[in-house]
């Protein structure tokens, strides 16, 4: 159970520094960018 | 009620349903937890399978920090309970699946088999859009463009709906995932949820992360009595007494509702005690 809680914490950390990687290089507007526009392969046109 | 609310809370620009437009605010960075298409009309933010696959398929960079960083958070804190409670094209299924039909059973094997659907369409997410690329070096995101219902349902239905230009440009692409999302709209009022079982990659990731998760499931050994109707009435087939944190379990609470004695707990904080 320990070695579970360590596993968790971890991944929590992993996160958390990708998370912030991802902002500090810019990856929410790029997902923003892509999110506003219709997503014309999303509804089936291509 | 929880699947409601998340459900309008993803997606609460309604007026959009009828101008056939998508909001274009500064939300729509945020990954919302659930398979919420980013082309519905309503929606506030952005789905994590389509943003993964922008990600990865652009031209600068094949690796996402911030979309996997974000899937990695909500997992291991939630696990599958963001399926269960989260998600709404889970919720569209559970309502489905309450209409009164005959409710065949899966025979066992085949069941098993097709549970690994969910992964290979994972996998085919985090990898396709890296390396089937255009001449621009775009990748397509191949499960949103191929298969996801969910885009069909809350993006391509309402907006062809109110948009001419887009019904004229509708061709063999949108026949086929409609052809998907039939398929899976009729087999969930026959089955429970068959996409989140067996098609899924966000609650296959989701799953991984169930052992590991901060909210966790378990099962009082001393209470327990073994009837067998946690069971029985769970619709995910999970093997509750002996894997209550199985990556099949949405977290539902069915089974904590139905046991006589109590023996199932869930939270945080509350894995297996030494």
């Amino acid at each position: 159970m320990r070695t579970r809680k360590y596993v968790t914490a971890a991944i929590f950390a992993a996160a958390i520094i990708l998370i912030a990687v991802g902002i500090f290089i810019g990856e929410p507007d790029e997902v923003r960018q892509k999110a506003v526009n219709i997503c014309l392969e999303c509804i089936g046109i291509g | 009620m929880i699947q409601a609310l998340a459900t309008l809370l993803s997606n609460p620009h309604i007026p959009n349903f009828f101008t056939g437009s998508i909001y274009q605010g500064s939300t729509k960075r945020i990954c919302v937890p659930g398979l919420n298409c980013y082309s519905c009309p309503g929606a506030a933010g952005a789905c994590p399978i389509g943003s993964l696959q922008a990600v990865i398929g652009g031209r600068t960079k094949n690796v996402s920090y911030y979309v996997f960083g974000v899937l990695l958070l909500f997992g291991v804190l939630f696990g599958r309970l963001i399926c269960g409670f989260l998600c709404p094209f889970g919720f569209v299924q559970d309502l489905l699946h309450k209409i009164r039909t005959p409710k065949p059973t899966i025979p066992r094997r085949l069941d098993q088999t097709l549970r690994w659907g969910k992964y290979a369409a994972l996998a085919a997410v985090l990898i396709l859009p890296a390396v089937l690329t255009d001449a621009f070096g775009i990748g397509d995101p191949v499960f949103c463009k191929y298969i996801c219902p969910a885009g069909t349902l809350q993006g391509g239905i309402p907006l062809l709906l109110a948009n001419e230009s887009l019904r004229s440009a509708a061709g063999f692409l949108f026949s086929w995932k409609m052809g998907i999302l039939v398929l899976v709209l009729v087999g969930s009022v026959l089955l429970y949820r068959p996409f989140c079982k067996y098609l899924c990659p966000l609650g296959a990731f989701y799953g991984l992360l169930n052992h590991f998760s901060a909210y966790q499931m378990r099962v009082d050994e001393h209470a327990c009595v073994h009837c067998g109707k946690c069971e029985k009435a769970c619709k995910m087939g999970v093997n509750v007494v002996q894997n209550i944190n199985s990556a099949e379990c949405i977290r539902c609470g069915l089974c904590k509702e139905v046991c006589p004695t109590h023996a199932i707990v869930s939270g945080f904080g509350k894995s297996k005690k030494n």
